[in-house]
């Protein structure tokens, strides 16, 4: 097939769908309520003109640029990235910009704000106790004791395998949707969350990490990891793959120590690393 | 700086989802549905055992009140709720033994390197079968239960 290439100037040949094909319009319904109320029923709804694949923050934009600029929401990537933007949508904690109109099969869209969270105003939450609970478990690696036998000004080694065994939880984006979804969160103020437990894990199954003990005694706690049932809605709602649920179970499982113990097995493969290099 | 916190914090509405968010289990998952019936028939079980206590209290009250105390669950309603018993304890405890392997981490896969669509390793279908077994032998128990129940009637 013969290639054609055009110039930019050059676009009457250019044979993209014009908006207007496959364009339709929802039924945004958009929560209302500010400081110091507790809004019952409160929606505002908007029309809005909808292609293939625009997104829910897409839509949410048009009726904030072009029909009521008052609707306070809460972005910044667009492209699920920073996790600012997660809002319920239609009943379900999601990414306002990760999430397709179309894939919602519905003409008819709310967005509310994340259930869990103290509102500001509209579909802007408060995160400041979910980063509270997640300072809380000290989310940074700290080795007091590293190995003698390493220069001091070299970096960590880890094997591919070391890395696997935390990096699916280092993919956490703060976005709050696995707390929002947690049954445990929405009765127990002084549970962690998902997000934060996950995170004690991340950090315990982390070769370079030696707080282990430290950490453990933070979230051993009876409003802590005991409080968490495998309901697994964290994991269900999760848009990076995160899957706060199995961190916790592993680290439950550590810490009833009558499982494969992850931290014996990593001491191993930190022994195999030493040996090969 | 404590003032002001409070300050904002009495700006905010909680949003808190509270029981509320107990009542539909529907939305995430066959999970959050074992959750739910999980919690659900262990408060009935643990009605049905308080009663169970008061009733078998009643030997210490002679044969007659042991018998009276039989012939309530003699009644439709006795049936019906001797079979949620037999529903409810069989969900129980099959759903409990899923939860001691999926708590201690068993069955659950291992921490991978994720890729879209970033499906949750956790919620597979060796631990969800788990869900399923429960709830086909509870619905078996409870129909094994009518027969015998409704069936000498
Ligand atoms: S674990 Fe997932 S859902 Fe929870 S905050 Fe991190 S990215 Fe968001
Ligand atoms: S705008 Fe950054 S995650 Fe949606």
């Amino acid at each position: 097939m013969k290639k054609k290439f055009l110039l930019a100037r050059d676009t009457s040949e250019i044979n993209l769908p014009r908006a207007s094909d496959d364009t339709s319009d929802i039924v945004l319904n958009i929560y209302r309520g500010g400081p110091n109320q507790k809004p019952e029923n409160s929606y505002d709804s908007y029309r809005v003109p909808v292609s293939r694949w625009t997104t829910v923050l897409d839509a949410l934009i048009y009726a904030k640029e072009r029909l009521d600029s008052s609707v306070a929401i809460r972005y910044s990537c667009r492209m699920a990235s920073c996790g600012s933007c997660g809002m319920k949508i239609n009943g379900i904690p999601r990414l306002a910009c990760y999430t397709k109109i179309s894939e919602l099969g519905t003409h008819t869209i709310t967005c509310e704000p994340l259930p869990n969270f103290p509102l500001i105003r509209d579909l802007v939450t408060d995160f400041q106790e979910f980063f509270d609970h997640h300072k809380k478990i000290q989310p940074y690696i700290q080795n007091l004791h590293p190995d003698p036998s390493i220069d001091k000004l070299s970096e960590f080694e880890q094997t591919p395998q070391q890395v696997d065994e935390f990096l699916q939880f280092s993919y956490c984006i703060k976005c709050g949707l696995c707390y929002s979804a947690c049954p445990t969160v929405a009765t127990d103020t002084k549970f962690p969350g998902p997000q934060a437990l996950a995170q004690a894990y991340r950090y315990f199954a982390d070769s370079r990490d030696d707080a282990v003990e430290k950490r453990l005694s933070i979230v051993d706690d009876k409003h802590g990891i005991w409080r968490c049932h495998f309901a697994g809605s964290c994991s269900k709602v999760c848009p990076k793959g995160v899957d706060p649920a199995l961190g916790i179970q592993m680290l439950r499982s550590h810490m009833m120590s009558i499982t494969k113990k992850p931290k014996k097995r990593l001491a191993e493969l930190r022994e195999t690393s030493r040996e090969g290099s | 700086m404590e003032a002001f916190k409070d300050k904002q914090d009495s700006n905010k509405w909680s949003n808190r989802e509270g029981l509320k968010g107990w009542l539909n289990p529907t939305r995430y998952g066959w999970e959050r549905l074992s959750y739910w019936l999980m919690r659900l028939t262990g408060l009935f079980l643990l009605l049905y055992f308080v009663g169970h206590v008061y009733e078998t209290s009643n030997l210490v009250g002679g044969l007659d009140a042991w018998n009276a105390m039989l012939e309530l669950t003699q009644t439709t309603y006795g049936h019906i709720f001797l079979i949620l018993v037999i529903g409810t304890s069989t969900f129980h405890s099959i759903n409990g033994i899923r939860l001691i392997f999926a708590e201690t981490a068993r069955g659950l896969g291992k921490p991978g390197r994720p890729d879209y669509p970033y499906e949750a390793g956790s919620l597979n279908n060796i631990q969800r079968s788990g869900i399923w077994v429960a709830l086909i032998l509870a619905a078996a128990a409870m129909l094994y239960g009518s027969s015998v129940l409704f069936g000498g009637e």
